[in-house]
């Protein structure tokens, strides 16, 4: 195989950056030798050659961004191999894990993933927002920059406000979400903690009680459940057990949800189990403009914040408002696309099984009400009531486990609240019941998916 | 410095306390154990539910802490034995009382209960009901504190059962790591609830718990007033001026059961008397007032009077006071914007 194609670092590595050649064209390299540095918004590594040769032809030069996962970068010829043809060869569909992500990538893209002939559906018109000024510009920007930007504005605002966790500082963050902070802020006021994660949590909501506002960063929410006592015990129920003296303003951010590929201990959806406990706010935004807005407003809140972040949008792009200070209202739905067939409700990572789903169903001519909850608690069941007394029904899409998920609920407050107005039963899309399997094919099946959630649409409009 | 057991006689160099001291210490000391006993005699009535861990016995710890840190600048916080700190740190007898009778009046409305009592006012954070929690949250009241540049210093309180907690050692990490200003005080009673040191502890000698973590510790005599000041008032300095954390170990006793439901077949009937009659915290402080002639019998008599009577007012509040309306368990759920 005389092409290098571009590696993936990491299983949700979609592209990176080709940073920097090592050997140059008519080079002769050794298995291990460093031909390449790569850099991704996660880490930057070196690419090594595994074959001995010649560097017959550098396709992409150095400095290149958004290089893809598999795309040819280089081709090295071995011994007795001729220069013949030197045409790249089509990037290889990567296995499961990318292809997983970039399918979900494919709905935020601009690029209609719908047939041809039918118009896309404008789903994440964040502009209708209706706390926008009207003619606001937008910025494109990822969820990631997003999330960065709204730490950055509101450290700026406020000196009480510190960053602590795992890698967040010289380390730029395990998921470059807080890169540059502490060039900006120093080391004071963004600090790298040991590998403690019920410790830390602990320090941090002392901390808030004594009045600073910390924003504690765990590297994935799976972490956390090492710290979850100092979370609810000690976080959540503070204002109650004090009679209203005592607050712990203070925010718990990360990663939640599945990732790709890494197994039970490292995939999982802690939406429901946060969503359950009074005396947190719980948010977890799907698009880089909610990501931005809510942030600011969960750094802003006296209650405690669980802001549960998803690996795999990261990366994804959108349009955030371009205003001084954009805060979203915590505890809001946001009517993604309005309709009158079906009410479909999820968030985070289940907005993109929900989206293109919706996409592929109005094209189909169901005219779906699509809701994007944001946030969990408190949860915003009047827009999803109001709803559903519109269409008559009920799909949920979300990560996490059947019993006692997001869709349960909300399963029972449309069953309790608009019982005379239901067509169908209220139905659920959720991750199987399992913990998550490293197999690809498995991971597959134990998560939600478009397909699913068409067929639920299909069976409560008595399509199928 | 002192290493030595609490069943040891006091040695030689005892740092002495002036008249104003010893009389302010047997008054805080004595409140508590009025307090203690009145709330135990309540909690038989029935008056006051749940779980209720009396200090009896351990007063000289936060009595001589207390006296030796900047009440009302130094943030204090603790474990579910809480009562105590409560009153030396100058929260009102009839607010703590309230609130172990669940009453409206209550330092807590009646939400918090025995364990979860807090004041800003006093920078007292309670009052945490989870064994060790409270290791990890005072480091954060010192990490605040060096945040802050405010001079103050952070004393977190914890008992032998909750040194084993891992929190702890992580929270140990953090404040050499960044040289907080902590001062953490191990209340050794000599038993996690029925369980005796030597049957939870790989090592007994609690003030050695910072060793592999760079903090100095000392073993104290808990049971006597002018040590514990003394101590604290090394360790506070250590932490006040800059060079870290600071580990007291108090050797002291609990007189009563874990909690009031505690049957304590645990340890003899021989071994409590012992400590009592030999050791008490406030005995010793009250012999030395007579010898020294800080007060006469009849001045500690007053005293013992005006102390009845604030306990007895406290109870009497606290079990006249109303409950709280139902509309309070839908309050201080969320915090303001």
């Amino acid at each position: 195989m005389p092409t290098i194609l571009m590696p993936a670092l990491s299983p949700t590595m979609e592209e990176g950056k080709l940073s920097k050649w090592l050997v140059k064209e008519g080079d002769t390299v050794k298995p291990g030798d460093v031909l390449a540095e790569i850099e991704t918004d996660k880490a930057t590594m070196e690419v090594e050659s595994v074959d001995s040769g010649v560097v017959n032809k550098i396709i992409v030069p150095e400095g290149t961004e958004g290089v893809k996962v598999n795309a040819p970068i280089a081709v090295v010829l071995g011994e007795g191999e001729a220069a013949g043809d030197l045409t790249p060869q089509p990037a290889q569909r990567a296995p499961e894990p990318v292809s997983a992500a970039a399918v979900a990538e494919a709905v935020a893209s601009p690029t209609p993933t719908a047939p041809a002939g039918v118009a896309p559906v404008a789903i994440l018109e964040v502009a209708s927002d209706p706390d926008l000024p009207a003619g606001v510009e937008m910025v494109e920007m990822t969820v990631r920059q997003a999330l960065n930007e709204a730490m950055a504005e509101e450290m700026r605002r406020d000196k009480d406000i510190f960053l602590m966790g795992e890698e967040v500082a010289e380390y730029q963050g395990a998921y470059k979400i807080s890169q540059n902070l502490l060039q900006e802020f120093g080391p004071q006021r963004v600090v790298d903690t040991p590998i403690t994660e019920h410790g830390f949590a602990g320090l941090a909501v002392g901390a808030a009680f004594a009045g600073l506002r910390p924003i504690v960063e765990f590297m994935t929410w799976n972490f956390a459940m090492q710290a979850i006592d100092q979370i609810i015990n000690s976080a959540a129920k503070q204002l109650y057990m004090s009679g209203g003296q005592v607050t712990a303003p203070i925010v718990f951010r990360g990663p939640n949800g599945a990732a790709a590929r890494v197994g039970a201990q490292h995939s999982q959806d802690y939406s429901a189990w946060y969503s359950h406990v009074p005396g947190l706010h719980v948010v977890a935004p799907f698009s880089a403009a909610d990501a931005k807005g809510l942030l600011k407003a969960a750094i802003r809140s006296n209650t405690p914040v669980v802001f549960l972040e998803n690996e795999i949008l990261y990366g994804s792009t959108g349009l955030v408002p371009k205003v001084d200070d954009y805060v979203l209202p915590i505890g809001k739905a946001r009517i993604a696309r309005q309709g009158k067939d079906v009410t479909i409700v999820s968030f985070s990572m289940g907005m993109r099984y929900a989206t293109q789903a919706t996409e592929k169903l109005v094209a189909a001519g169901v005219d779906v009400e699509l809701i994007d909850l944001r946030t969990l608690r408190p949860m915003d069941t009047k827009t999803v009531i109001e709803s559903v007394k519109k269409t008559g029904r009920l799909v949920t899409v979300e990560e996490g486990w059947p019993q006692g998920g997001i869709g349960a609920e909300l399963s029972a407050v449309v069953t309790a609240e608009a019982f005379d107005y239901l067509d169908a039963p209220p139905t659920r899309v959720t991750g199987k019941d399992v913990p998550m399997p490293y197999a690809a094919n498995l991971e597959k099946l134990a998560l939600p998916n478009v397909d699913e959630v068409i067929a639920a649409v299909n069976a409560v409009t008595y399509r199928s | 410095m002192a290493r030595k057991a609490a069943a040891k006689p006091a040695q030689s160099n005892v740092p002495e306390l002036t008249k104003e001291q010893e009389l302010a210490a047997y008054r805080e000391m004595l409140l508590i154990r009025r307090f203690e006993e009145k709330a135990g005699q309540m909690y038989g009535m029935g008056l006051i539910g749940g779980f209720c861990h009396l200090y009896i016995g351990q007063e000289a710890v936060v009595t001589g802490v207390t006296m030796a840190s900047k009440k009302g600048e130094d943030a204090q916080i603790t474990g579910y034995r809480d009562h105590g700190h409560m009153l030396v740190m100058g929260l009102d007898p009839k607010g703590v009382m309230a609130e172990l009778t669940g009453r409206q009046g209550g330092l807590s409305k009646g939400k918090g209960g025995s364990m979860h009592m807090f004041s800003n006012e006093h920078r007292f954070y309670g009052g945490n009901g989870i064994v060790g929690a409270q290791v990890s949250l005072g480091t954060g009241l010192a990490f605040a504190s060096k945040y802050r540049g405010d001079n103050t210093v952070s004393i977190s309180y914890f008992g032998d059962g909750a040194a084993n907690q891992g929190q702890v050692y992580e929270s140990f990490n953090m404040a050499k790591l960044w040289n907080l200003p902590a001062v953490y005080i191990v209340e050794n009673n000599r038993y996690g609830m029925g369980t005796s040191v030597e049957r939870a502890s790989g090592q007994p000698d609690f003030s050695k718990r910072g060793i592999s973590f760079g903090i100095e510790g000392e073993q104290v005599d808990g049971m006597d007033v002018r040590m514990t000041y003394d101590a604290a008032k090394r360790a506070i300095e250590h932490a006040r001026s800059g060079k870290g954390p600071y580990i007291l170990e108090m050797l002291t006793y609990r007189y009563r059961g874990h909690s009031m439901s505690d049957p304590a077949k645990y340890r003899s009937k021989d071994e409590v008397s012992t400590m009592r009659a030999e050791h008490d915290p406030i005995e010793q402080v009250k012999q030395r007032i007579l010898e020294k002639r800080y007060g006469t019998e009849e001045s500690l008599k007053e005293l013992e009077t005006e102390i009845r009577a604030i306990v007895t007012e406290a109870a009497d509040f606290a079990t006249s006071d109303p409950e709280p309306p139902a509309s309070e368990l839908w309050t201080d759920i969320y915090a303001p914007a």
